[in-house]
């Protein structure tokens, strides 16, 4: 067993008297894809915006690649590889797809000795190109902004931006949310292609055939608290949906 | 190659060609109505008056007529495709030309040398504008006060400044030879016997001649035509432009891939600040004055121009050539009516609706679209 990419030991994460995460641990290895379950005010965003950097944990620890991190800010998790695909996808709807590929970080020339600096639109539109045929997606155009597109399409302008920044762990919160069921097909299909790179996936869901598409090892959380971890093997549908609404909870057996 | 099928609705156009078709037409009807609106005039002028529309002189008319309302409008842009709204750029304005005409007043009284004092003039209103552009971009960024809040109260400070300074409205008692920068030009042409074309020497010309003299360029349109095109620039080809574009598109994702978002925000209202300065020296060069109230007449029409150049309010959208378009479509407009004697309060309904076409053809656009939320 190679060790583990991302370990959270103990998290907690209050808000005033809620806590929204309550003493939470999990591991991912590389190259698998983790399902995130859990109803509505689980607690699943929250653990995993301790992990991307929008929240500080109140206590536990997390260890990337073996070290032990904190991240302040979302830029320091994303500077570390750990990039999140949030329900909102932080894409500009008003640029194209290289400007979004490139967003925060685009690529410049430069001109006498650097003091002028425009941007290197033809770099980046070659670059956005590649990345986006080696995760075998095609456009019909990629210098239309990308309001133009179908929702899956933009989730695949945020998944190739992750893939072209080298993410060396993805967090998707609830990625199929909002999409047509074809569309879900070619995202979930885009979660497979990362896997197979070698990325893990975080992925959170409410959705189960999602979960036995493609993960291979599923964490159920209930309020706040993680009630199991299951192969994607050893478990079925109406068994999760008792450990999400709280009839099934293997802590408490355990204890 | 079994996955490429897996993705191959991806290839999928997601509008149809009707829709693009309507895109395109609402994106560039600002130029088609321009084109109209010239037609119009030139067919009703010279139908119904002696004079000529697209003459040499009143086209130059009309293009120093735009250079205060363009520069107020040419950093609005920016601000506007940002999301935000800068209202203090009418006082700003007036401030700068209160300022310049103190400091050229005084370096030119202290022995310096007329261009140089012309030089300080735009140091100290330029400045001057970019300092208060400093304090609008601080509060709104770093205390996060509505933009429209922040500008509407540093345009009252900034008004009872540029009073305060202007001893009573107006500074006077400037170099009399400042006037040649604010009102001479690249080009002459002296039409009929004996005159010619001039490039950059004033003919020395008087009576008929004189009057036959057309100039043309104007320093004050060199100058914004500069600015102009450093604006093009920056939107356009620069990780400025673009982050602008971000901001006002999607704050969060702006945000959240690292932009320097409040930084941004601070530049972009010095910038805003600093056009609306550079139009405050210019205005003082034009009239050998300072003057404290010359600019906030103008924030209104200036407005109106970023909006019919198709900015649009809510962020994300508009280009620097649209607020060219937008200044040039109310000046023909004003001008056009003018010629043709018609009561100036119609100027005011005719641009009024004209801003609120524009609108309604930008949002137009985005019914087509589905009416997309602008970030996701
Ligand atoms: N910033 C916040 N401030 C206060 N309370 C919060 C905050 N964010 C989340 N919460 C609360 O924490 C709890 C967990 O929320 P969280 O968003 O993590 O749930 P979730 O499992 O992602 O739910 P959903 O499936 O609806 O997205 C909820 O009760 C929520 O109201
Ligand atoms: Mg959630």
């Amino acid at each position: 067993m190679s060790e583990p990419i991302l370990s959270i030991r103990h998290m907690v994460k209050r808000f005033g008297g809620l806590v929204a995460v309550n003493d939470v641990s999990l591991d991912i290895n590389p190259g698998e894809v983790v399902a995130l379950l859990g109803d509505n005010g689980a607690g699943k965003s929250t653990l995993i915006k301790c992990v991307s950097g929008v929240h500080l944990p109140d206590e536990g620890e997390i260890r990337f690649e073996g070290r032990p991190v904190s991240f302040p800010k979302p830029i320091d998790a994303r500077s570390a590889g750990i990039e999140t695909i949030y329900q909102d996808l932080a894409l500009a709807n008003n640029l194209d797809v290289p400007a979004n590929i490139f967003l925060g970080r685009e690529a410049k020339n430069r001109y006498l000795g650097g003091l002028v600096k425009t941007l290197n639109d033809k770099w980046m539109l070659g670059q956005a190109e590649q990345s986006l045929a080696a995760l075998d997606i095609r456009f019909p155009s990629l210098t239309q902004p990308i309001e133009s597109l179908s929702g899956g399409q933009r989730q695949a302008v945020a998944i190739a931006r992750a893939i072209y920044w080298k993410a060396r762990l993805m967090i998707m919160d609830e990625p199929t949310n909002n999409l047509g069921v074809p569309e879900q097909q070619k995202v979930l299909e885009l979660i497979r292609r990362l896997r197979d790179q070698g990325v893990p996936v975080i992925l959170i869901t409410h959705t189960m055939p999602d979960v036995f598409a493609v993960a291979d090892r599923i964490i159920v959380m209930h309020r706040g608290r993680k009630v199991t971890e299951k192969r994607t093997g050893e478990t079925n549908a109406s068994e999760l949906v008792q450990y999400m609404v709280g009839a099934l909870d293997d802590t408490r057996t355990s204890a | 190659m079994t996955d490429s099928k897996a993705m191959a609705g991806f290839d999928e156009p997601a509008l149809s060609a009707g829709k693009r078709a309507i895109l395109l037409i609402s994106r560039l009807w600002a130029w088609v109505f321009l084109a109209l609106m010239i037609v119009f005039f030139v067919v009703a002028v010279g139908v119904f008056s002696s004079a000529t529309f697209l003459s040499v002189r009143n086209s130059q008319n009309i293009l120093v007529a735009i250079v205060p309302v363009l520069l107020l409008g040419l950093g609005q842009t920016f601000v506007i495709i940002a999301a935000g709204i800068d209202l203090s750029v009418g006082w700003v304005m007036s401030l700068a030309s209160v300022l310049s005409a103190h400091a050229i007043r005084a370096a030119f009284n202290a022995g310096v040398p007329l261009f140089l004092s012309v030089v300080l003039g735009f140091v100290a209103g330029v400045g001057g504008a970019a300092l208060v552009g400093l304090v609008n971009g601080l509060i709104i960024a770093k205390l996060k006060v509505p933009a429209f809040i922040v500008t509407l109260g540093t345009s009252f400070i900034v008004r009872g400044m540029s009073l305060l300074f202007s001893e009573n409205t107006t500074v006077i008692g400037l170099p009399e030879g400042i006037r040649d920068y604010g009102n001479e030009s690249l080009f002459y042409w002296v039409r009929g016997e004996g005159g010619g074309f001039y490039i950059l020497d004033k003919p020395e010309v008087s009576g008929e001649l004189l009057r036959s003299m057309d100039r043309i360029l104007a320093w004050p349109v060199v100058i914004t035509a500069v600015v102009v095109l450093v604006c093009l620039f920056l939107l356009k080809r620069t990780q400025f432009g673009r982050h602008t574009y971000a901001i006002g598109g999607n704050m969060q994702a702006a945000l959240r891939t690292g932009i320097p978002v409040d930084r941004h925000i601070i530049k972009l209202y010095m910038l805003s600040a600093s056009t609306a300065g550079v139009a405050g020296v210019l205005s003082t060069l034009r009239f050998t004055a300072g003057s404290a109230v010359i600019g906030d007449p103008l924030l209104l029409s200036s407005i109106a121009a970023v909006i019919i150049g198709g900015v649009s309010l809510f962020g994300g959208a508009g280009s620097i050539i649209g607020t060219v378009i937008g200044a040039l479509i109310i000046a023909v407009l004003t001008t056009g009516l003018v010629m043709l004697n018609v009561p100036a309060f119609w100027q005011f309904i005719v641009v009024g609706a004209v801003v609120i076409i524009a609108v309604l053809i930008d949002q137009s656009r985005d019914l087509i679209l589905g009416r997309r939320g602008r970030g996701t």
